[in-house]
């Protein structure tokens, strides 16, 4: 509880004795590329992956010929917009860049950097901080977009290589009995796990204390607790926004 | 000028500072020195506002630091340069960037008047020609030099030095510790270094605190700390043996 209380204490001071905007928007540039444009290639490879094996998967379970062959790609759609996009990238964005965050500032801890930002009456928690939660937020549902985008191509790719459904199959499946709110549904949790992995990790690097093996322990600790939130979150975005 | 007034702190059930009062005068280079783990480094970091002490208060030339709001802390900690005990440089910014930053966050001098001001500090600590090495890539009192270039950049009021020489050669330590003095006298500010070494102490410390065991023993210059008359900084100051030589 009381790092429950610590941490929205630490999210208060994320918003006091701001910096310029000018300072704000050249920090949260250089965030974006670093964790947005620097894990495109990770989210697409794996993205691709995820949509794959769904199709593939999809076929093998569907062994009843009363069932017309574009419910995979509806399948595919709604597993990938809904839950594979959104939450499982989560997963590995806490680890590529929860842990890089939380690494990052735990070794600033170790080595002084934050308290010389702290004698120059500089807000260290807001300047290092509030770029990183900004970029995340514009970043992470940019990534959920491209994830989707690249799992359904490849379940796509995948489907007429390996014979499974044909292109037209999968196109009309993508578009039948669409609800477009399974999109809005995504990028809301999108925004939610971008803050969450971002803020928690910041959390836990900044308050590091000790040495490099606390940096290790804080890393883990920024991952676990990050992918703990994501999966809770998920949840409870769940029952909240279907019970419209 | 700086002054402590009944500074106390303690970590859970420790107590590391008992009752420190003082002052550090301007245009001095004022010392603190102690054995590893008397809480030098502790009162330091009371001093700057990195730790709030239990009881006591810090003046700033009659400010009170440690009762000022958050605006009035910032706006004295902007007239404080401090060089840490390993640098504290900034790994993802090199020399240039790193002297640069107070700047950048503190001043709306123009980018010329910027990196003439950079190129003097840096010149200042006899360091040209490496504005663009990052500090992965110099040495260690290179890096304590661009640590000094960067706490004086800004013009400050106040220098705090956090162990300037740990990790240096004799030979380098020497040249930190003249360096400070220099720029001391140079700018006319209050300079307070936390050091445990006694090269230092006889070389440039003007006023010496001696600290032990959390408490302020002794205070003096450097001609007087060998006939204080306290046993536990006798002990410390003739622990090595080229002061005991001296001594004899």
């Amino acid at each position: 509880m009381r790092a429950f209380g610590q941490y929205f204490i630490f999210l208060g001071t994320l918003i006091v004795r701001m910096e310029t905007f000018k300072t704000y928007y050249k920090l949260t540039l250089d965030e974006c590329i670093t964790i947005g444009i620097k894990s495109a290639a990770l989210v697409i490879l794996v993205s691709s992956f995820i949509g794959a094996v769904t199709t593939v998967q999809t076929a093998y379970n569907m062994t009843t010929p009363l069932i017309p062959r574009y419910v995979i790609a509806q399948v595919v759609r709604e597993m990938v917009v809904l839950e594979l996009a959104p939450t499982i990238i989560a997963v590995i964005y806490a680890g590529k860049v929860g842990s890089s965050m939380a690494g990052g500032l735990g070794t600033m801890r170790i080595t002084e950097q934050i308290d010389a930002l702290e004698v120059m009456g500089i807000n260290s928690a807001s300047y290092l901080v509030l770029p990183k939660i900004i970029a995340s937020l514009v970043m992470y549902p940019l990534l959920v977009i491209l994830a989707g985008t690249a799992a359904i191509t490849a379940g796509y790719l995948v489907g007429d290589f390996a014979g499974i459904i044909s292109p037209t199959d999968f196109i009309y499946g993508l578009r039948s009995f669409f609800d477009p709110y399974a999109i809005t549904f995504a990028m809301i949790k999108s925004f939610v796990f971008a803050f969450l992995i971002a803020s928690i990790s910041s959390f836990r690097g900044y308050y590091t204390q000790g040495g490099a093996l606390e940096v290790g322990i804080a890393t883990t600790s920024a991952v676990t607790t990050s992918v703990i939130a994501v999966l809770a979150a998920d949840y409870l975005l769940a029952q909240l926004l279907y019970m419209r | 000028m700086i002054k402590i007034s009944r500074i106390s702190k303690s970590f859970g059930d420790r107590m590391v500072l008992h009752d420190i009062s003082g002052e550090f005068e301007k245009g001095k280079t004022n010392l603190i020195i102690g054995s590893s783990g008397t809480g030098k480094s502790v009162l330091l970091k009371c001093i700057v506002g990195l730790i709030n002490p239990d009881l006591g208060s810090v003046f700033y030339d009659l400010r009170n630091f440690t009762e000022a709001d958050k605006e009035m802390k910032a706006e004295i900690r902007r007239e404080i340069g401090m060089l840490f005990q390993g640098g504290a440089l900034f790994d993802s910014k090199n020399v240039e960037e790193n002297v640069m930053f107070p700047l950048d966050i503190l001043t709306t001098m123009t980018p010329h008047d910027k990196l003439d001001r950079v190129n003097f500090c840096l010149k200042r600590v006899g360091l040209e020609n490496v504005n663009k090495k990052m500090p992965s890539e110099i040495s260690g009192g290179m890096k304590k030099r661009v640590g000094i270039a960067r706490a004086i950049v800004n013009n400050p009021n106040y220098l705090f030095c956090d162990e300037p020489n740990s990790g240096l050669d004799p030979q380098t330590s020497i040249l930190i510790d003249d360096l400070i003095g220099e720029i001391t006298h140079e700018f006319d500010i209050t300079t307070i270094v936390v050091t445990h070494d006694m090269n230092s102490v006889m070389g440039i410390g003007e006023k010496v605190m001696f600290m032990y065991k959390g408490r302020k023993l002794w205070e003096g210059s450097s001609k007087e700390i060998m006939n204080s008359g306290v046993a536990e900084l006798d002990d410390f100051v003739f622990s090595n043996k080229v002061m005991q030589n001296l001594k004899r």
